[in-house]
């Protein structure tokens, strides 16, 4: 409450990722809070009328991967985020990197359903994103990924 | 109304067939999504595949959800805090390709809303517990305000 003038972006793609933002949304609200996900939709069911929309994509698919990390950057160039987070998956990844590239502080919290391993956006977050947290104790160490608790 | 869940991608003929033999005891309508299991249920009105949007819409009307422990139910439970009983899939039974699921329910075990059901054996005890577990909406487990306030110093970049 005291910052609430930082300027964050909070990117999730629909399902499980955006469920997670949502369980986190009592924290993030405190602040100038901007969204992105893959399906807008699902976003004003919550409502939140202004996310803006960021292309699906995966490892599997080149060409919309370019696209979404287009989009990425102008969304990160149109709001300016002094802060950037994401839950997942890798249209998020994508706004981190954008985040790298204007200067924003990046936090990756690798999905709550990764309970075996890193996800692999995850794993790359470890390098690029300045703080990479799982929401397993087990898959934590001091170096990356930390653990500083669950959206459960 | 109760809603018994196994996910889409996979049958769970164990949690399916205990939950339909159970459904006449408990006073409530029980609907079931039953994934790709061979077991045809009798007393629940059961469905292979629920699209996500009637999902949602049945998870805020159920009283109480029986699932296999997959994060996405959980979630969503969470979401409309609805208490939640998990039952986890076994690798042994042929149930999923490892036991990444008991791994879920021992982590899970004891937050806010979820209560654990190690086999079939132990669901009335637990049906009946999830039944009396009141709104739980605004009890946050202490991993949940962990999370929270780690979020909040990273946001105004105090120490973590």
């Amino acid at each position: 409450m005291k910052s609430g003038s930082t300027r964050v972006l909070a990117a999730a793609s629909g399902g499980g990722h955006w469920e997670q933002l949502m369980l986190l949304r009592a924290t993030l609200d405190n602040y100038d809070i901007r969204f992105a996900t893959t399906e807008p939709a699902v976003a004003a069911q919550h409502g939140i009328e202004s996310a803006d929309r960021l292309p699906d994509c995966n490892q599997n698919k080149p060409l919309q991967s370019a696209l979404c990390g287009l989009v990425a950057l102008w969304i990160v160039l149109k709001h300016r985020p002094q802060v950037v987070i994401s839950t997942g998956a890798a249209p998020g990844f994508f706004c981190i990197l954008a985040g790298r590239l204007i200067g924003a502080r990046t936090l990756w919290i690798d999905s709550v359903a990764n309970g075996e391993q890193l996800s692999l956006c995850g794993k790359l977050s470890q390098r690029w994103a300045h703080e990479c947290w799982t929401q397993w104790e087990h898959l934590s160490s001091n170096a990356r990924p930390r653990y500083f608790g669950a959206v459960l | 109304m109760i809603l018994v869940t196994v996910g889409m991608q996979l049958g769970f003929d164990r949690l399916i067939a205990a939950m339909d033999a159970l459904a006449p005891t408990l006073g409530l309508p029980v609907i079931a999504q039953t994934g790709k299991g061979r077991y045809a249920p009798q007393h629940m009105d059961a469905q292979a595949k629920i699209a996500p949007a009637e999902f949602e819409r049945l998870v805020q009307q159920s009283r109480l959800i029986v699932s296999h422990a997959g994060i996405g139910t959980v979630l969503t439970a969470a979401r409309f805090a609805k208490p939640i009983i998990l039952v986890p899939r076994r690798a042994a039974l042929g149930e999923h390709r490892n036991d990444h699921q008991l791994a879920t329910v021992n982590q899970l075990s004891g937050r806010p809303g979820i209560l654990v059901a190690m086999d079939e054996a132990a669901l009335p005890a637990r049906i009946a517990e999830g039944l009396a577990v009141k709104d739980w909406s605004a009890v946050q487990s202490s991993t949940a305000r962990q999370l929270h306030r780690a979020l909040a110093a990273f946001i105004e970049n105090r120490p973590l």
